[in-house]
């Protein structure tokens, strides 16, 4: 009987709580959207905060903050005030839908950075367009998401509040296929994925392009990623006799990935694309690992004019964590968000329209500036029209530019 | 060039990794018939034990022939008081509990390990690289094995001795058995079972901190999350080799393991196969093997067959 009590007693108080949370939050809102030159706009921002992948989520969510403080101490958009308001979505697709709906419900977010991995991009993009938030992806780079499940055949955008600042894979995949078999002269590969939209996509394009410019493909596997033990692969792969392996996936699996093949005595490079482009794949790959290369989009943001500022605010921030592969690309996409809602309050004489959410989402599509990647702007399936890609190889436990180039087809 | 012999090494080495962890899920389920589902999380805190102390006890550089003995003995202390623990706190409150509620506090220990190591652990956030012991590999004609796995191979049937000879020739070992047949009868023969109930925990810890090293030599990381899917592996070994035997336990890792990695070798080749051999299927395989095994000798390869206690 005591403890029957206590059960009510807790439940009353925690249904209590969240009752106050809630309308704590929605007080804030009212009093944010009528009072003059105080307005509060959130920035959603969505990427795996914790995790394996947490190095380049870390990256991003700081990248975004620095946009936002940057715009309020401009003091950008007269009157308004921007936050940032980062969830975690441990890289999971439903976790991030959650995350999804969570932003959606608070009506402060005008726009949504994020998120980093294709396959969680998928579960939100109808979240954030049946409420017509714009959502801004620094990374996914799945050619899908803009141009829909037959983008090889007919191109159809699926979702008008879906952008990204990343080009796609679509051009990722052939552009490091061009260079392994134009520039590292490699003829045979043995291509490895592991079966999510991003790492199956990519070693797609790749194949395809490969076998156009003559190549021959040895082999092919799939790996788990739950997994660290690929001692099975390596054994395959050195005896495919490839001179070459081209990995679709991400660091955490292609690191190991790459130490056990050259451990099992295939001293042939691991070429992957952005998603292994991390300091971490070094730590992990080993010493071995030096020959490695990665695809990245853009050009390395520490060679641009435009990203100096960017790595020196960045530094005096004093974040802890590094910016990591798509901090450049999150400034930009959360910049891009400031740039909508300027338009926005603009055209409305200062103030946040009452449907601004849609309103910022149509800003989108014509949003041009200066960026820290380069030239920021949008075609019409929301895709970057920056279309720079760069080859990277691992010197000294770390990726370092080895050519940059545009996709010509 | 023939793959099988180096197939089959690394299938082997992989499941006496397995079967390391597997020794602590039989042990504590013959003697407590609990599924102590944070092993796998001792295993990680056992790693996670020995870089403590190559990282920050041990002088920069120390050799690894000087620090992997010490090492050991941090992996072993940290996984005994992690499992120790446990038992104190969170299982033996509810001995005498309905068997559900262990088993979901084994659940919840098991995460909490794994976000207590990801939240207080120095840069545990993602894989953090292991010491590695220097020198080349090792051929034996068209088998290649690596300096890390040297440690496995040695490390594996040591333990398996020292295990045999502890639990049938000391008075110790002589009392877990007489509680894995009957607790009661053993209590009055004056065996002091909650004594050997800890002993059952820091044995089967013990031996997943040697496997946690031995991770860690393989592969040159370790993780927060490396507990998980490792410790459902070894879970399958034990009941594969029939739950509660502990021979069991390492003869069902190295099936297990040898039969994922001819799996992830050799069905593609199979007619008809092409799309059921990748990696990503070797889970999968194994799983297949386990319902065969069990469907046919349901007690798993070296259990016997007793009947339910009344």
């Amino acid at each position: 009987m005591r403890q029957r009590s206590l059960i009510a007693i807790t439940a009353a108080l925690a249904a209590g709580a969240l009752t106050l949370t809630a309308c704590g939050s929605r007080d804030s809102g009212d009093k944010g959207s009528s009072g003059n030159g105080g307005t509060t706009v959130t920035i959603g921002v969505d990427a795996p905060l914790t995790g394996d992948l947490s190095a380049m989520g870390l990256g991003i969510k700081n990248s975004a903050d620095l946009a936002v403080k940057n715009a309020n101490k401009q003091n950008y958009v007269k009157g308004i005030t921007f936050k940032i308001e980062a969830l975690d979505d441990q890289k999971q697709p439903s976790q991030g839908q959650q995350n999804a709906t969570k932003l959606v419900a608070d009506s402060n977010v005008l726009g949504v950075v994020g998120p980093l991995n294709s396959s969680v991009a998928e579960s939100m993009q109808k979240v954030f367009d049946d409420a017509k938030l714009v959502e801004v992806s620094p990374a996914n780079t799945g050619p899908a998401l803009t141009q829909g499940a037959d983008w090889q055949t007919k191109k159809v955008r699926p979702y008008k509040s879906y952008f990204r600042t990343a080009t796609t894979d679509a051009i990722q995949g052939p552009f490091a296929a061009q260079y392994v078999y134009n520039d590292a002269k490699k003829k045979k590969v043995f291509v490895i994925d592991d079966k999510k939209t991003y790492g199956a996509g990519l070693a797609g394009t790749f194949t395809e392009e490969f076998k156009k410019l003559g190549g021959t493909v040895v082999g092919t596997e799939h790996i788990n990623p739950d997994t660290t033990d690929f001692s099975a692969v390596a054994t395959k792969v050195k005896n495919s006799g490839a001179d070459v392996v081209y990995y679709g996936g991400e660091y955490p699996q292609a690191g190991p990935l790459s130490k056990q093949i050259k451990a099992a005595g295939a001293k042939i490079p691991l070429v992957g694309g952005d998603g292994i482009n991390d300091a971490t794949y070094g730590k992990l790959a080993g010493p071995e690992a030096t020959g490695d290369l990665a695809t990245s989009v853009g050009a390395p943001v520490e060679s641009l004019p435009s990203a100096k500022q960017f790595v020196a605010d960045y530094k005096a921030a004093g974040y802890k964590d590094e910016y990591s592969a798509y901090g450049g690309y999150s400034y930009d996409s959360a910049w891009a968000i400031i740039e909508a809602v300027k338009k926005v309050v603009e055209d409305n004489g200062g103030k946040l329209p009452s449907d601004a959410r849609a309103k910022v989402t149509a800003a989108m599509q014509n949003v041009s500036f200066d960026g820290v990647t380069g030239k920021v702007s949008f075609d019409e399936f929301g895709d970057a029209t920056n279309k720079q890609l760069t080859v990277y190889a691992v010197k000294n436990g770390a990726f370092t530019a080895v050519k940059s180039g545009t996709f010509t087809g | 060039m023939n793959e099988l012999p180096q197939q089959l090494v690394n299938g082997l080495l992989l499941g006496s990794m397995y079967g390391l962890v597997a020794i602590g899920y039989t042990m504590v389920y013959g003697i407590v018939q609990l599924i102590n589902f944070a092993h796998g999380e001792i295993f990680m805190t056992g790693a996670f034990g020995a870089l403590t102390v190559y990282a920050y006890v041990l002088p920069d550089g120390t050799s690894m022939w000087v620090a992997l003995p010490l090492m050991l003995v941090g992996a072993v202390l940290v996984a005994v008081l992690v499992a120790v623990g446990a038992e104190r706190f969170a299982y033996r409150p509810l001995r005498n509990a309905p068997r559900l509620a262990p088993l979901i506090t084994a659940i919840g220990l098991s995460l909490a390990l794994q976000q207590a190591v990801w939240a207080w652990y120095p840069e545990a956030k993602s894989a953090r690289t292991f010491p590695q012991i220097n020198g080349g590999p090792f051929h034996l004609g068209s088998v290649t094995i690596q300096t890390g796995d040297v440690f496995l191979i040695i490390a594996a049937p040591i333990s398996m001795a020292v295990l045999a000879y502890f639990v049938m020739r000391t008075r110790t070992g002589r009392g877990m058995q007489a509680t894995a047949q009957d607790p009661d009868t053993a209590k009055l023969m004056g065996v002091d079972t909650d004594r050997i109930i800890v002993v059952a925990f820091a044995l089967g810890a013990a031996f997943a901190a040697i496997g946690g090293v031995a991770y860690g030599l393989k592969y040159g990381q370790i993780d927060f999350r490396m507990g998980f899917i490792l410790g459902l592996k070894a879970f399958t070994a034990a009941v594969l080799g029939g739950i509660g035997n502990i021979y069991g336990a390492m003869i069902g890792g190295v099936v297990l393991g040898v039969a994922e990695t001819l799996a992830t070798a050799y069905i593609a080749d199979l007619p008809g196969m092409e799309k059921f051999g990748s990696q990503s299927w070797a889970d999968v395989w194994a799983f297949v093997l386990l319902i065969l095994v069990l469907l046919f000798r349901p007690q798993g390869l070296l259990g016997e067959r007793v009947a339910d206690r009344a």
